[in-house]
């Protein structure tokens, strides 16, 4: 092979192997990732079987209802719009009533949002930046700033 | 007192840093030997006033001084003595006093232990060396000073975040800061290359230790991050792709990349142009990390608390010098020759292979965790890419990396034969296929996808441990000759053979640990079992229990196997009083390689409680393979080659050797 010939090889080979993982980042993008809704964005809409949302808001006071085979109901609010949840699994340690809360999962055509994952926020300083936000828009944020 | 001496040294040191940003480059590009001179005692004293700095910050912990602001808001005078220690760096403040130490120390080593690097490369190494520093000691003193007072000072602390309460937290920072620092000095290395225009091989051996230490450690505090957060956390994941996660992730693609590339440019001169620009990105992941981290624009399990200053400052920094060493790059690298030819099939295209799979997965890494981010600041939804972006785009990239790594070591330099290497790996591929069909066999067909990435892990500890016993040429020698020899290798080969096994290992275990588990949520009361794998747990109730500043609600279960009893475990529900925060302690046991994971949830009122429980088979290997990585990399970077100085080019000034 001559110099130039070596040369394009490496370069058909390098672009060949980018072109692959672009092609998978932007099918992946496409297809992957999970929009952040609150309890207003998802009330009263339709929702495609199966399309993935994360839900964020408050878990709603007195709401909060524990059966056997560690399955676990409660309510996520927005103080506007609230949507049920159902969630079977362990519950993170700091998921109380009245706190923020992420979930994720499918809404499902009984009108309940079945939750695969449930995440609360870590520290007493910390609330989930989606909620905190989507709470701000609502005009019911009392945290600070 | 002694709060105050910290805070004074601390600034002794940056303005130490401002002398050393500026004198030693100046000396090394005007040639002027007195100004070079001045880098490697500065670099000591740096990193003596910086230690003073973090024992007066660990003083105050040890003691519990109550008068500085960064101690009420981190400690509790109840806190067992070594969380006080570790507390130092479990807050904003001091763990960016561990940065910069770690920071300064690498100066500091490198002026010990660089005697046989040429003064102008040193001097202007040091020098980039200490305007990292100065950036970083300026971030601390004005946005982030840990020696802050408090008056009046208040009788208790607020006690730190029960969840850094463990001793991953005296283990995982340290070393990851070690890692990520660490390619601070391969940066300075590159930037001070470029600044003399001058590479060649003798620079990719000088800056090859410093990479390979950099990098041994990042693995390290990745792994044990890694353990830490699936004992602590109690939900059995050792990975969750989380940004933070993923931000000491890219520099390890990148360093890798780079030790792979250093090779070839030491070995044949080729490759230079990428191996320096792999140096600064390396580093500038590194600062990419340090910015997701600390100025709070992501949620993570590891942001600390949100300050827009601290984010607008390191930002600044990250601009600075990302863009001024890619500005520099752009400049000086062209006046870089070209180094030496080689065929496609051969061991530098395999390497060339290695740092394109690399390089390119650490975009797609990079670009599913800054992506949510961009969207974000245009404006557009809120979204989150989770773990299933990543396996779809970083797992189909790792795979035929995998492929190749065996035929990598077995290739010549210049030009290859595939047919010669793929005849040495007969007997590799043979043990991957047995093991694919095993694996098929044992778990069922519609299995295949783990029974195949079983066989790609052992097929690549396999390749590598073909490599290195054909090095000894068993069948030529003899035994015993061979053994000799074997023992004699050098360690850099040693070194590749580790590293390379080391993957395979993890592969295995991350294989068989996400494919074959078994999880169960279930509801259970005193006196119930459930059954995961070939295991029966049964529950023997709760108890409560006091620690120094902590309630646990612990339970007790028998573990059984075929009916007979082999092993117990005490998983807890804690409460830590201080700052009435709950903690998940899970019970693990661990059965060869693989473990048995029990964690409590809700505890009902009729002494019943909601459990998980995991058969994680083979999980260990996850983090074993980890350690037998860095171990590679420690015998590499004990190979006499590296230690013993590189042939000069003779224009140069000779150097005394050590």
């Amino acid at each position: 092979m001559t110099r130039k010939q070596r040369r394009l090889s490496m370069i058909a080979a390098a672009g060949g192997v980018l072109a692959v993982a672009v092609g998978l980042i932007l099918f992946a993008l496409n297809d992957q990732i999970v929009f952040f809704q609150s309890p207003s964005d998802i009330v009263g809409k339709a929702h495609p079987d199966g399309q993935r949302i994360r839900l964020g808001g408050l878990v709603a006071d007195g709401t909060v209802e524990r059966r056997d085979g560690a399955e676990v109901r409660f309510s996520v609010t927005d103080t506007v719009e609230t949507v049920q949840v159902v969630y079977v699994g362990l519950l993170p340690d700091l998921f109380r009533e009245g706190q923020g809360v992420v979930a994720e999962g499918v809404m499902k055509p009984d009108g309940w949002f079945h939750a695969d994952s449930v995440l609360a926020k870590h520290d007493e300083n910390y609330m989930p930046k989606e909620v905190a936000e989507a709470l701000k828009g609502k005009g019911v944020w009392q945290g600070e700033e | 007192m002694i709060v105050e001496i910290g805070h004074y040294a601390l600034i002794l040191a940056l303005i130490l840093s401002l002398v050393q940003s500026v004198l030693p480059v100046w000396g090394a590009v005007t040639g002027n030997d007195r100004m070079m001179a001045v880098a490697p005692p500065v670099s000591g004293m740096m990193f003596l006033f910086v230690g003073i700095s973090f024992a007066a910050l660990t003083m105050a912990y040890a003691t519990s001084d109550f008068s500085v602001l960064n101690v009420v808001e981190n400690s509790h005078s109840a806190k067992p003595f070594l969380y006080k220690l570790t507390g130092v760096w479990g807050n904003h403040e001091g763990s960016m006093l561990l940065w910069v130490l770690i920071l300064v120390l690498f100066g500091a080593l490198v002026a010990a232990f660089g005697r046989n690097i040429p003064a102008e490369l040193r001097a202007a190494t040091l020098g980039v060396q200490g305007m990292v520093s100065f950036a970083f000691l300026l971030f601390l003193l004005v946005t982030s000073n840990p020696f802050l007072r408090l008056s009046p000072a208040p009788m208790e602390g607020n006690d730190l975040n029960p969840i850094l309460q463990d001793v991953g937290l005296a283990i995982h920072p340290p070393l990851l800061y070690v890692g990520y620092v660490g390619f601070s000095i391969t940066f300075s290395f590159a930037a001070a290359a470029l600044i003399l225009g001058r590479v060649d091989a003798a620079w990719a051996r000088w800056v090859r230790p410093w990479t390979l230490l950099a990098w041994m450690f990042l693995t390290l505090g990745i792994a044990m991050g890694s353990y830490w957060a699936y004992y602590e956390l109690g939900w059995g994941g050792y990975w969750f792709w989380d940004p933070v996660e993923n931000a000491s992730l890219m520099p390890w693609l990148a360093g890798t990349a780079l030790l792979h590339s250093a090779i070839v440019m030491e070995k044949r001169g080729a490759l230079k142009v990428w191996t320096v620009l792999l140096a600064i990105l390396a580093f500038s992941l590194s600062l990419l990390g340090t910015f997701l981290v600390r100025s709070g624009v992501l949620t993570s399990v590891h942001a600390f608390a949100t300050d827009p200053m601290r984010g607008t400052f390191i930002l600044g920094i990250l601009t600075i010098f990302v863009g001024g060493s890619l500005a520099l790059y752009a400049w000086r690298a062209p006046l870089l020759k070209q180094g030496g030819l080689f065929a496609p099939v051969s061991r530098e295209g395999a390497l060339v292979l290695n740092n394109l799979l690399l390089t390119v997965s650490a975009v797609a890494v990079f670009v599913g965790t800054l992506y949510p981010l961009a969207l974000e600041v245009v404006g557009g939804e809120k979204i989150s890419v989770g773990p299933p972006f990543f396996n779809l785009t970083f797992g189909p990239l790792m795979v035929p990396l995998l492929i190749a790594m065996p035929f990598g070591p077995l290739l010549a330099w210049k030009r290859g034969d595939l047919y010669a290497v793929s005849q040495r790996l007969y007997a590799a591929l043979g043990l991957a296929l047995a093991a694919t069909l095993l694996v098929a066999w044992l778990q069922g067909v519609d299995r295949i996808l783990a029974a195949l990435g079983f066989g790609l892990g052992i097929w690549v500890i396999a390749g590598a441990a073909a490599e290195i016993l054909s090095r000894a040429r068993f069948s030529q020698v003899g035994l015993s000759t061979g053994l000799r020899r074997l023992v004699g290798l050098p360690g850099a080969a040693w070194g590749t053979a580790l590293g390379h096994i080391g993957i395979g290992v993890t592969v295995l275990g991350l294989v068989a640990a996400t494919a074959f588990q078994v999880e169960k949520v279930v509801t259970i009361r005193p006196g119930e079992s459930v059954t995961v794998a070939d295991y029966t747990l049964t529950f023997g109730g709760l108890a409560r229990r006091t620690g120094p500043n902590y309630i646990d609600d612990v339970g007790h279960f028998d573990i059984l196997k075929g009916g007979v009893k082999v092993a117990e475990t005490d998983p807890a529900k804690r409460l830590y009083t201080a700052r009435k925060m709950p903690t998940t302690e899970a019970g693990i046991v661990t059965f060869g390689f693989s473990q048995v994971y029990v964690s409590i949830g809700e505890v009902h009122g009729d002494g019943g409680a909601d459990i998980r429980v995991y058969h994680k088979p083979l999980v260990t290997l996850i983090w074993l393979g980890c350690l037998v990585m860095a171990f590679g990399g420690a015998l590499s970077l004990f190979d006499r080659r590296l230690r013993v100085g590189a042939p000069k080019p003779a224009r140069q000034r000779m150097v005394p050797a050590e």
